[in-house]
């Protein structure tokens, strides 16, 4: 298996970031912004993150804001949540929050709850615990968590709340591992984790750890890299990683680098992506693997970028 | 990029693949110049088909569902006066529009944008139920699991009226054809939900349906034992069948009938007590107007109940008040009568909103205890939590009395034939997962086999715990922890909490001396009895990976977990009387881990060296603790005053805040990665009342 090849995802990451003309690039275009927050956070965490200009990115993501005060995938694109909080997070990273008008970002967000406690992705009304997450982690970043309200916001989360103690995209959607992270962050950013029952909700998670290693999403699926982050970081939170065998997990993240050309894939010998390096980079961090620097669970920033928004 | 093979690109691909790209891009280019030239409302046939080209190659592109939703919503509006009566016209449109998405669906049946736009457009109206019932049907038999189907189902079937048992059969049939499909599983477990609340014929009472349903899972199980659909709605039929529908008092503190002699805080000149109350499960509500204090005294104005537990909602499993004997009484050697009741107790609510309703009451008496003070001037010496320093209880001593806390929960509510179809139930279930484990070896048969005799015995015996029955599911546990290996210290865990729940019963029942004598030792030292009390409670090095049965020792004042492997120890702030804890040589993790503590104000010694405090990158407590982070307290401004430029806010603001409130006179905390120099100085500056820090005597 080796050992993390650091430099070689470093680069992977840094190339990506120029290439436009393959097929790959082009389908990614839509969230790119997503993509520069995935292969970002990956350059931090791998202490790299110099490497990066940041005064070409800064500029570049305050292009993608849209008049309403919510962010698109890309300049000219839509504004939605998902791309506003990973704008929000990349300049968080670069200790830039301050270039944000945050009354106007924070009124966008806060606009999209709905009655029920619940928020739409963006003005078409799609309604998921996804966005539920990502609202309450800008605005916590923003320091605007008094813009909502969050008693409704918990309710609504809970609402989604299933038979195996795991979370879906509304009330009454199956469990998934990636719904949970989302529920468990948000949650634990209100500091309402006493609604989740931790040991019904921690077999269930830890339940997802196959043979090889690795974990699925949901019971009787493939493992793939990017749960290692969102069982890992549910785990972490609810305070049940202990309950599987982290050696194990870290030798399956291993076996899906790209040892030659960098980058991590979902499955080993499967292609790579930024998506699943940084899954894979972040969830190394999560195990505590030697050299990197140490992630938080549920901002999904690092360590020392959520301290120095909230410990101040 | 899921499941793609990783391959090197050779020439061919790499030209192939920036043709393709060329081509994609002109497409996004063009589109987004639509798209953004609104002034023209151009949303003409051309501009469609190339916004439906594109989504064609990537259904994720969400800004082209968004124009498609404007071109539908400006065809609608802009409709000449004949076209508006005409509903073929309308039909027209949205038909196009479903095509378009199913279109997408056959290209990727995960787009989460292509889905929200055929639930949009479904939504409009006009749209045939049996048609989306068909796309339905395509889709979960291509992919059982498909969860975006699934959830289109669920709303198809709720926006069209579908009734609930029409799709449980519906679960049913995917369930015969392939009884791997946790989907369905679950969704079942949702409608049978529904039709449980609702209270519908067939479904209530429960004993039928749940009969048949364990029937129906354990074929599931029995077939593949490995496979995990079953796993996880048989833990929940358990749960619907043993669950109590509110919360209930399970103990308290001080116990009925007891004697209270509360000694004089000489500092403060005043004598306080704590009341206890435990719930089965977190309730909010509790307060003077939920709770009836009657004395003999007139104390019942000031009294306030506190939450403790972490979280700023005010919902806790156990609560406390602290009571306090009048100024002018404490010379006087009267005794008085305490009572503690529910009258008013349905304002004490469950998280879910359920109402504790059952009745209780205890009552017990209070004295202030003139005992001897240290003489003047005399120090108090530190006192060592080693072996050597314990002693044999003397077993005149009424332990008996002091160990009656909990509170002997009965059934009387229960319907006795609602009962016995619950024990029987579980009973057969238990002579069944026994039969499985005579001819397979697998590790669900036997956590569940484990699980259900836990409840058994807890339905049968209450608090108490069959002796036989404890020793067959610590077999159990310990055989799958050498089973199923990656998951060790999940059966570990389960094993403490069975195990000290054997120890609680022992010293509940107190049948055996011997065996209450292993766990209840005395100090042979004895300058610091008025702050450890009489007795320790020692559960030292047995090996618990976490505790549990709190519920069962709110009478203790000292006790000794060292030499465990205790990385948690959520659950001590309940032990109000603590006044002596050892936690060493454990596992602790971090600062964040002591935060239970914080509630523990009579704690006065207090041993956690030799654990892992700052040993770890990631701190497993960071969100379940009182921090920022979780928005449970604002960041303490006093801790920069007090750092006054000597420490980093970030290096210290933790141990700042766990240990900001105690009032310790002695510490271990050295076996630590945390602790050096600049820290032992930092706690002696937090630490006014400090008398002996790590062996040293402070001056």
């Amino acid at each position: 298996m080796g050992d993390l090849a650091a430099e070689k995802h470093a680069k992977y990451i840094l190339l990506v970031e120029k290439r436009k003309d393959d097929v790959e690039s082009v389908l990614m275009e839509h969230l790119r912004i997503n993509g520069a927050y995935w292969g970002l956070t990956t350059l931090d965490i791998l202490g790299k993150l110099e490497a990066v200009e940041q005064e070409k990115v800064v500029p570049w993501v305050m292009s993608c804001q849209h008049q309403s005060g919510g962010f698109g995938g890309n300049e000219g694109h839509d504004p939605h949540l998902l791309y506003t909080l990973s704008a929000i997070q990349i300049l968080a990273l670069f200790d830039k929050i301050e270039v944000l008008d945050i009354d106007k970002v924070s009124s966008y967000i806060a606009s999209l709850q709905n009655e029920d406690g619940s928020f739409s992705g963006d003005i078409w009304g799609e309604i998921d615990t996804r966005f539920s997450y990502v609202a309450i982690c800008s605005l916590a970043l923003l320091h605007r968590l008094d813009r909502i309200n969050v008693e409704k916001a918990v309710k609504y989360i809970i609402s989604c709340k299933n038979l195996d103690g795991g979370f879906g995209c509304t009330p009454g959607a199956e469990s998934h591992a990636g719904q949970i992270f989302c529920c468990i962050g948000a949650l634990a950013i209100m500091g309402s984790l006493h609604y989740v029952d931790k040991d019904l909700l921690g077999w269930w998670l830890c339940e997802r750890q196959v043979k090889s290693g690795g974990l699925n999403g949901r019971p009787e699926k493939l493992p793939d890299v990017c749960y290692s982050w969102w069982v890992l970081s549910s785990l972490i939170m609810i305070d049940r990683v202990h309950w599987i065998d982290k050696e194990k997990l870290v030798k399956f993240i291993l076996d899906c680098q790209d040892i030659e050309k960098g980058g991590i894939s979902d499955r080993p010998d499967d292609a790579v992506d930024v998506f699943h390096t940084y899954f894979g980079v972040a969830g190394l961090s999560l195990l505590e693997y030697p050299g990197l620097k140490a992630i938080d669970p549920a901002y999904a920033l690092p360590v020392d970028v959520v301290n120095r928004i909230f410990l101040r | 990029m899921h499941g793609r093979p990783r391959k090197s690109a050779t020439p061919v691909d790499e030209n192939a693949s920036a043709l393709k790209a060329a081509k994609i891009r002109s497409l996004q280019s063009q589109f987004l110049q639509n798209h953004h030239n609104k002034m023209y409302k151009s949303y003409t046939k051309e501009a469609l088909e190339i916004n439906a080209k594109l989504i064609e190659v990537n259904p994720e592109f969400m800004t082209a569902w968004n124009y498609r939703k404007l071109a539908f919503e400006h065809s609608l509006s802009s409709q000449s006066e004949a076209e508006k009566g005409d509903s073929d016209h309308i039909k027209s449109i949205i038909d196009e529009e479903l095509r378009v998405v199913e279109n997408a669906l056959r290209k990727n049946f995960k787009s989460y944008g292509a889905w929200h736009h055929r639930k949009w457009v479904v939504s409009k109206g006009n749209s045939s139920t049996e048609r989306e019932l068909r796309l339905l049907n395509l889709f979960q038999k291509q992919d059982t699991r498909n969860f975006h189907a699934w959830n289109y189902r669920r709303f198809i079937a709720g926006m069209k009226s579908i009734s609930e048992e029409k799709e449980l059969q519906f679960t049913t049939d995917m369930i015969n054809d392939n009884f791997s499909n946790y989907s369905a599983w679950h969704n079942r477990s949702v409608l049978l939900s529904h039709l449980l609340e609702k209270k519908v014929e067939g479904y209530f009472p429960k004993e039928t349906f749940l009969t048949e349903e364990y029937e129906f899972v354990r074929n599931a199980v029995f077939t593949d034992p490995d496979d995990q659909s079953g796993w996880f709605y048989h833990l929940w039929l358990l749960d619907q069948t043993i669950k109590l529908d509110m919360p209930i008092l399970a103990s308290f503190w001080p116990p009925p009938g007891s004697d209270l002699n509360v000694p004089i805080d000489l500092d403060a000149n005043k004598a306080t007590f704590p009341v206890i109350l435990y719930f089965n499960e977190p309730v909010e509500g509790v307060s003077s107007q939920t709770i009836t204090v009657q004395t003999e005294y007139d104390i019942h104005d000031n009294i306030t109940w506190s939450p403790l537990s972490t979280n700023k909602f005010g919902c806790a499993l156990a609560w406390v008040t602290h009571m306090r004997i009048p100024h002018e009484e404490l010379d006087s050697s009267k005794t008085y009568q305490v009572k503690i009741s529910s009258e008013h107790s349905q304002g004490i609510t469950s998280l879910s909103g359920v109402s504790l309703n059952r009745p209780w009451s205890f009552a017990f008496t209070v004295s202030v205890c003139q005992h001897l003070q240290p003489a003047e001037g005399q120090s108090l010496g530190r006192l060592s939590l080693t072996d050597e320093n314990f002693c044999t209880i003397d077993t005149n001593l009424n332990m008996t009395a002091l160990l009656k806390s909990a509170f002997q929960f009965t059934n009387d509510d229960e319907q006795p034939t609602s009962s016995k179809w619950k024990s029987e139930i579980i009973a057969s279930e238990i002579s069944q997962y026994r039969e499985l484990l005579s001819w397979a070896e697998c590790k669900i048969g036997k956590l569940t086999l484990a699980r259900l005799l836990v409840a058994y015995d807890a339905m049968i015996t209450g608090t108490q715990f069959t002796p036989s029955i404890a020793e067959e599911v610590l077999q159990l546990l310990t055989e799958l922890m050498k089973l199923d290996p990656p998951h060790y210290q999940y059966y570990k865990d389960e094993y403490s909490l069975i195990l000290l729940k054997q120890i609680a019963v022992i010293l509940q029942v107190t049948s055996s001396k011997e065996s209450l004598l292993k766990y209840c030792w005395q100090y042979k030292e004895s300058t610091s009895l008025n702050i450890t009390g009489p007795t320790c409670l020692r559960l030292n090095s047995l090996s618990l990976s976490r505790i549990g049965s709190i519920e069962q020792l709110l009478w203790v004042q000292s006790l000794d977990l060292s030499h465990n492997q205790l990385h948690s120890i959520e659950g001590l702030e309940a032990l109000q009387l603590l006044s002596c804890l050892n936690l060493s040589h454990n596992k602790l993790g971090s600062f964040m881990a002591l935060d239970p503590l914080r509630f523990l104000k009579s704690l006065r010694i207090l041993d956690i060296s030799h654990n892992e405090i700052g040993a770890h990158t990631v701190d497993t407590k960071r969100y379940l603790c009182s921090s920022p982070l979780s928005h449970k307290v604002a960041f303490d401004k006093n801790f920069e005053e007090f750092a006054n430029g000597d420490a980093k806010v970030m290096d210290f603001w933790e141990p700042f805040s766990i240990f900001g409130g105690l009032n310790l006179i002695q510490l271990d905390i050295m076996g630590n990665a945390a602790v050096d120099e600049r820290f032992v100085l930092f706690l002696v500056k937090l630490l006014p009342a400090l008398k002996w820090l790590n062996g040293e005597e402070l001056h």
